[in-house]
């Protein structure tokens, strides 16, 4: 097969899906955000529910989020999503709510909004990415920052005596009634990929059939923030975040897996 | 017939709500407001029209669900007290930003801090000079009795999808509490249309989606923003201006005084014109925009005028910017939750105005 055959329609494989915008991406080279967007995307459109879903964007490096997904969206103030989407959810149960928010969104400034949301069982999707720095704002430590993990507040490691222990967000919400669908993923393989969009479809469909709240953690690397080359980033975060923050899921159809 | 009822000032806004076809409301208790989502709860609005209610977490995230619904193209609302409204500033400030329209409602109470839970006017600078941060404004009404809780949701959903706009009603925590006779109105129908120009309700097929934010990165486009903004305030300024007058057509002295600090004056205004001194009121029912124009027509011919507000002279200061330096004007409040009595008016518009 010639070039000439390979660009032909009947021999296209794969292609970008209409629901990312052609806007280039404001993410860093060999970020994982760029890859949550397209799969979260891709599942709305497999689903067909792009005229049907409302999305909610963060304060953080996804701030612009709203510029690459081709859905309805509203720029939230920092930490308050889950409340946003609460608001839209209640007047609108018939629609598709999810927010996309960061560690310091989620699990700093928007700890009240996300606890609450969930224990209230609110019928909406949170894709939350770990990164464990904020990104944003030039790489200070977030809730998430691993023990003795150095960042710009944290220059001497992440001291645990006075700056405390990472919030394992996920896990604390898992614990909630209010939740029906919680999981860990990463996408930094093709293999991860696969699962992480595979988890973002079974939490949409759990929206769909109003059984409460959905949570889909994406460990994710920053490569600026953690001030490594891509792949050194990626490979950083296998041996570091994930011991930390297991991939897999931890709550699925409202019950605790492995007895979490 | 007339549909008459007895209701708390608290009461009658939750009515007005439910009546004005309103689709949401979000909230916190905190007195002296909590019967408005008391009300609320006991009514079951979702029943009546469908209305959703719910008590959030904090006010912070009340206001936040406002911003998502309001985003949404529904008719929502919250309401809170001092202290409350001082957490819900960032919002207010983005549903601005946003042009989005909501109804807010302050029951006002003494400050600063915790400060005390009866009635005040002392967040007349937040309601009308920004509050949040940024170059905004909100469209502020001032009810002075239970009735006007009741219309005022009304008139308040109108101007504020009229403007796109947050409307905010400045009450306080004597008229929340007290109880008056209110004349109520036909049910409206919920709003089944939504203007798919800005509304948030699903990308529909071979459509643009829209987006809902305050953000803009480009400085340049930014100040567009802001400009489209204040095009909008200067109509909202010409054509908005509400106010009440009472005994001024033969006065020498003026009152100007807005909700509960109105109705005192009202009542100071007869012991006065009994002892022969001829007192008049201006009541602005909309603090912002403020009277500015029929209040300085008014101004010179008087002898003086005495704002009076339960607070240490807010609202003064948009009094002598409207009225200018010809006229004599002082201030007389009482502050922290304190409330001035007729008698206390008019002795210190005698002691301020007509001994000097």
């Amino acid at each position: 097969m010639d070039i000439k055959d390979i660009i032909k329609p009947e021999n296209l494989v794969y292609q970008k899906t209409s629901l990312m915008t052609d806007k280039p991406l404001s993410y860093c080279p060999g970020c994982g955000h760029g890859t949550a967007h397209r799969i979260l995307m891709e599942v709305i459109e497999e689903m067909g529910i792009q005229s049907e879903t409302i999305g909610v964007a963060p304060v953080g490096c996804s701030v612009l989020a709203y510029d690459f997904m081709n859905v309805d969206m509203v720029g939230a103030s920092h930490g308050r999503a889950p409340a946003v989407a609460t608001g839209i959810k209640r007047c609108w149960p018939e629609k598709f709510v999810y927010t996309y928010q960061g560690d310091g969104d989620l699990a700093a400034i928007g700890t009240a909004e996300t606890i609450h949301a969930a224990n209230r069982g609110e019928n909406i999707t949170i894709i939350f990415i770990n990164n464990g720095i904020y990104g944003m704002t030039g790489g200070q430590m977030a809730p998430t920052t691993l023990p003795g993990m150095k960042t710009s507040t944290s220059p001497y490691g992440r001291d645990l005596k006075s700056m405390g222990n990472p919030l394992k967000m996920t896990e604390l919400l898992a614990q909630l009634p209010g939740t029906c669908y919680v999981t860990r993923q990463s996408v930094h393989s093709p293999r991860n990929v696969r699962r992480a969009k595979k988890a973002i479809r079974a939490a949409f469909e759990s929206q769909k059939e109003n059984k409460g709240l959905s949570l889909v953690e994406i460990v994710s690397n920053c490569n600026s923030g953690w001030k490594m080359e891509p792949v050194a980033s990626n490979e950083w975060m296998v041996d570091n975040m994930f011991p930390f923050y297991p991939l897999g899921d931890i709550k699925v159809d409202g019950k605790l897996v492995n007895n979490q | 017939m007339k549909e008459l009822r007895l209701m708390k000032g608290n009461e009658a806004v939750a009515e007005g709500a439910i009546r004005a076809g309103a689709d949401g409301y979000f909230g916190y208790p905190i007195t002296p407001q909590s019967e408005v989502m008391e009300y609320l709860m006991a009514e079951q609005p979702e029943k009546r029209t469908g209305m959703v209610v719910l008590q959030a977490e904090s006010e912070v995230a009340a206001i936040n669900m406002v911003y998502g619904a309001a985003s949404t193209g529904k008719k929502v609302m919250t309401s809170s007290s001092s202290p409350g409204m001082s957490l819900m500033q960032e919002g207010i400030s983005y549903l601005a930003g946003a042009e989005l329209p909501c109804l807010l409602l302050n029951v006002a109470r003494g400050g600063p801090g915790l400060g005390t839970i009866q009635p005040s006017q002392a967040d007349y600078f937040q309601s009308v000079k920004g509050g949040g941060h940024g170059d905004y404004n909100l469209i502020v009404l001032a009810p002075s009795s239970v009735q006007e809780m009741f219309d005022f949701a009304f008139l308040g959903f109108d101007l504020a999808f009229k403007y796109r706009n947050p409307v905010l009603m400045l009450s306080d925590g004597l008229i929340g509490q007290m109880m008056e006779k209110v004349e109520l109105c036909e049910q409206l129908p919920r709003t089944t249309h939504f203007d798919r120009s800005w509304t948030l309700t699903g990308k529909p097929d071979g459509q643009e989606r829209n987006i809902v934010t305050s953000l803009d990165l480009d400085a340049s486009m930014q100040e567009i923003h802001n400009l489209h903004l204040q095009e909008k305030y200067r109509q909202c300024k010409e054509a908005e201006v509400r106010y009440e007058l009472f005994d001024t057509e033969d006065a020498d002295y003026l009152f100007v005084a807005y909700g509960s600090s109105a109705r005192i004056c009202q009542k100071a205004i007869k012991i006065g014109r009994s002892e022969g001194i001829k007192i008049g009121l201006l009541r602005p029912i909309t603090l912002w925009p403020f009277p500015a124009k029929p209040l300085a027509e008014l101004a010179s011919r008087m002898k003086g005028i005495l704002s009076v507000e339960q607070s240490a002279g807010q609202m003064v200061e948009d009094v002598r910017l409207s009225v200018g330096s010809g006229v004599h004007i002082e201030h007389y409040g009482r502050m922290g939750g304190m409330i001035p009595t007729p008698e206390q008016v008019l002795e210190n518009l005698k002691k301020l105005l007509i001994a000097k």
